[in-house]
């Protein structure tokens, strides 16, 4: 699984977390009650106007719901079961839903097990070019029926690491608008990314901008650090305050029969450090620690394999952003280096950025060099 | 236009909004016996000392915050299998069973009822007994199952109607589902005897049934964990493979922590691998893998000599307030001077109690008393207290005389 590792390969507990958690522990007055079904209402709304922003039109309208949810994961899947059930129709299981050629893995089984039965691809990853295929996306979007659902990717791609440009976005955008598809975000990586919370949530605000209904997935996962917490949230955005009521009313009882209200102990911590300035300042600074240690993974690894002449272009290492990188090895490649060098990678050649340390810098360099070079 | 004009508004929470109107009162003599969580003498949460204890352990050890495996944390579902089992049981030692950490009991429920629409081929239908918990219907009906019932609950005795779930269950189609609450039955708190229990094994062994038990108050309902599994371990024991859902909500008093946990008994140790592998494909779609906070806490206590027996304790000490309560109003309403039949309140066991009174007298209370309880008349036993357990009688009776 995906997770941060600081540059000696540990995890990170960031300083923030550990001073609110102590703060959560002195505190004699918290207990153990149940939160309510849609979760902890200072969650919510602060997890909603991090994806939004602080001026976001919605927000000002009343028109932003928010369900917490278990990790992105959760707020994905009660996302789709919502969809199943009310989108395009009544129970309609065969709207369809697509997703990116890659993607993360689970997408599918969400949307499968939510009961759609229609689940297709999206051009999104140009191999020989080691890009997005804009136009492979655009002409799918075209081609797809009116009221399909498109799973986007909000920053950080997983796992090419390549995501569109704020102009590749409006293009996107405008497609979606006339077909009249649906955009479920998905954000997972928010600040982790950049570095900035606000650059990471460019699209979605884009999209928010331009009118759209839409759905956020977001998970606190890697941003806070708080993995094994189950820290999501759903961000719901819709034409006005009365719709999006009567969607959290039917999204409640979804969630009463998958777990009844969601878990305190990590929305605690990410709403404390959300409604203090100064420790929204912290936090926003142990992010930043975490994004820059990966960018400057990526320029180092670029670096070196120019120095090293390896044959191909490398400008991908740092043009791609987020945890993982499509190094571009083929299959055989890769085994050579799972085999030969004990560098452990997909078989599409994704590479976690975070597994790169000052000290195994050289080492992978020199083995991408080796690989490519060796091997066709 | 929106994408959501057509979207109904939601059902409100019939329990919601009992506490909601409860928020409202102003009468200073006002209680509150709809809530679902136990209470203390002075009618506030409780967190165990245990549980301080634990979390105390847990912030000293600076533990990372790594992903759960997706089947959960093993040092807990292996100490719930125990729990639920006991420690001599054949199937735990053998390793015959799988446990997963499940969002507390709902989300134990529902990974459990995913998994036989599944997998269980030989029947779509759920057997619930009459009254069930609520929420075990959509639980069910979303998992894509079917319900039906067996009469469970006695309106005029207030107590088990036992020949008519003899009678029903007797005529469940064989293979279909059963569902039995393990211990304080939700909402009524009427239990099978003992010796009931054991008709029921027979009886659904020889129907070839699957039983799938709901264990929420294990320790909570009696104070001993060993006589509130006491179901549970005997059905295994007569070669009837359950599968079974916790929860730690109530008797660790770890409500918001979600803790709980799936089990499924196995013929051997290899099939419950196989299981274990289907039930992470289900996980996974779901929630990715569960939390940890709960389940850690519960573990350390379960595993931890010192805090295990203090959470005996514990636990016992809150069973046997809401067992005093119960004592107490029954002495209370002979004391008003109530000519009626009280004994079920003293023979009902665990959090709930159905009162038998009528949504008119139910009416009355919360309007002449402000007293807030569900319609159906079952008060949690829970939001008694020494201080008001008077002024309850004094109004019951005054509705009842």
């Amino acid at each position: 699984l995906a997770a941060y590792r600081t540059d000696e390969g540990q995890p990170w507990v960031l300083p923030v977390v550990k001073k609110v958690e102590q703060m959560i522990a002195n505190d004699n007055s918290l207990n153990h009650e149940y939160l309510p079904i849609l979760g902890l209402p200072e969650f919510r709304a602060n997890a909603s106007r991090i994806a939004l922003g602080d001026d976001s039109p919605a927000i000002k309208e009343n028109r932003v719901g928010s369900v917490q949810s278990l990790g992105g994961t959760g707020a994905l899947r009660i996302g789709a079961e919502f969809l199943r059930r009310w989108y395009n129709g009544n129970n309609n299981t065969a709207t369809p839903v697509y997703i990116s050629a890659p993607s993360w893995e689970n997408h599918n089984s969400v949307f499968v097990d939510a009961g759609f039965k229609d689940i297709r691809t999206y051009h999104y990853w140009d191999a020989a070019k080691r890009g997005l295929d804009l136009q492979g996306l655009l002409d799918d979007m075209e081609k797809a029926p009116e009221f399909s659902i498109f799973i986007l990717h909000a920053c950080a791609h997983n796992p090419t690491g390549t995501d569109p440009t704020p102009d590749q976005w409006k293009q996107i955008a405008a497609v979606m608008k006339r077909r009249f598809l649906f955009p479920f975000f998905d954000s997972a990586y928010q600040g982790f990314a950049s570095g900035s919370l606000d650059k990471d949530a460019w699209a979605v605000r884009y999209f928010v901008s331009e009118g759209f209904e839409l759905f956020c997935a977001q998970s606190f996962s890697k941003n806070f650090g708080l993995y094994n917490e189950r820290v999501g949230n759903l961000t719901v955005v819709g034409k006005d305050a009365d719709n999006v009521q009567r969607v959290l009313s039917q999204m409640e009882k979804i969630v009463r029969t998958t777990w009844s209200n969601p878990p305190s102990q990590g929305a605690r911590i990410v709403a404390t450090t959300l409604s203090s300035p100064q420790l929204f300042a912290e936090w926003k600074d142990n992010v930043k620690t975490m994004a820059d240690r990966v960018l400057l993974m990526r320029s180092e690894l670029r670096s070196r394999l120019e120095a090293l002449g390896t044959p191909g272009t490398w400008n991908h290492i740092t043009e791609q952003i987020g945890m993982f990188s499509f190094t571009g090895l083929n299959p055989k490649q890769v085994e050579y280096m799972i085999k030969e060098k004990h560098i452990y990678l997909m078989a599409s050649g994704r590479i976690n950025m975070c597994g790169l340390t000052t000290k195994n810098l050289d080492y992978v360099a020199k083995s991408i060099h080796e690989a490519v070079t060796k091997i066709q | 236009s929106s994408w959501w004009s057509h979207v109904e508004m939601g059902p409100p929470d019939p329990i919601l909004g009992v506490t909601e109107a409860f928020k409202r009162d102003t009468n200073s003599k006002k209680m509150n016996l709809g809530v679902g969580a136990y209470r203390d003498d002075n009618g506030k949460p409780y967190v165990l000392n245990c549980v301080r204890k634990a979390e105390a352990m847990i912030a000293s050890k600076k533990m990372d915050k790594e992903y759960l495996p997706i089947g959960g944390l093993a040092d807990f579902t292996r100490a719930s299998a125990e729990l639920a089992l006991g420690e001599n049981s054949e199937a735990f030692k053998s390793g015959r069973y799988v446990t997963v950490q499940g969002i507390s009991g709902t989300g134990s429920l529902r990974i459990g009822a995913n998994f036989l629409q599944r997998f269980f081929k030989s029947s779509r239908d759920v057997y619930l007994p009459k009254p069930s918990w609520g929420n075990h219907t959509p639980i069910f009906r979303d998992a894509g199952l079917q319900l039906q019932a067996y009469r469970y609950y006695d309106p005029k005795t207030c107590s088990l109607d036992f020949s008519g779930a003899m009678d029903d269950i007797s005529k469940i189609p064989e293979k279909s589902i059963i569902l039995l609450h393990a211990c304080a039955h939700n909402p009524t708190g009427v239990d099978p005897r003992q010796e009931q229990w054991k008709e029921l094994a027979a009886l659904v062994k020889k129907r070839n049934l699957l039983v799938y038990f709901d264990m929420a108050y294990q320790g909570f309902a009696s104070g001993d964990i060993n006589r509130d599994a006491w179901a549970v371990r005997h059905f295994i024991e007569q070669g009837i493979n359950i599968v079974l859902s916790q929860s730690y909500a109530k008797n660790m008093g770890l409500y918001g922590e979600r803790a709980g946990a799936f089990t499924v008994i196995c013929s051997d140790a290899e099939e419950a691998k196989r299981v274990e592998s289907q039930l992470k494909i289900l996980i996974r779609p779901m929630y990715s893998n569960p939390p940890l906070n709960g389940a850690r806490i519960a573990s350390i206590i379960l595993n931890t000599p010192d805090l295990r027996k203090e959470w005996l304790m514990e636990v016992k000490g809150m069973a046997d307030r809401i067992i005093s309560m119960r004592t107490q109003l029954v002495s209370n309403l002979k004391k008003e001077g109530s000519s009626h039949n009280w004994q079920h309140i003293t023979d009902q066991i665990g959090m709930f109690c159905f009162t038998g009174l009528k949504p008119e007298q139910v009416e009355r209370l919360t309007k002449e008393f402000s007293i807030y309880m569900t319609k159906d008349g079952r008060i949690s036993v829970a939001g008694v207290t020494s201080g008001n357990v008077g002024y309850l009688a004094h109004a019951i009776h005054q509705v009842t005389k």
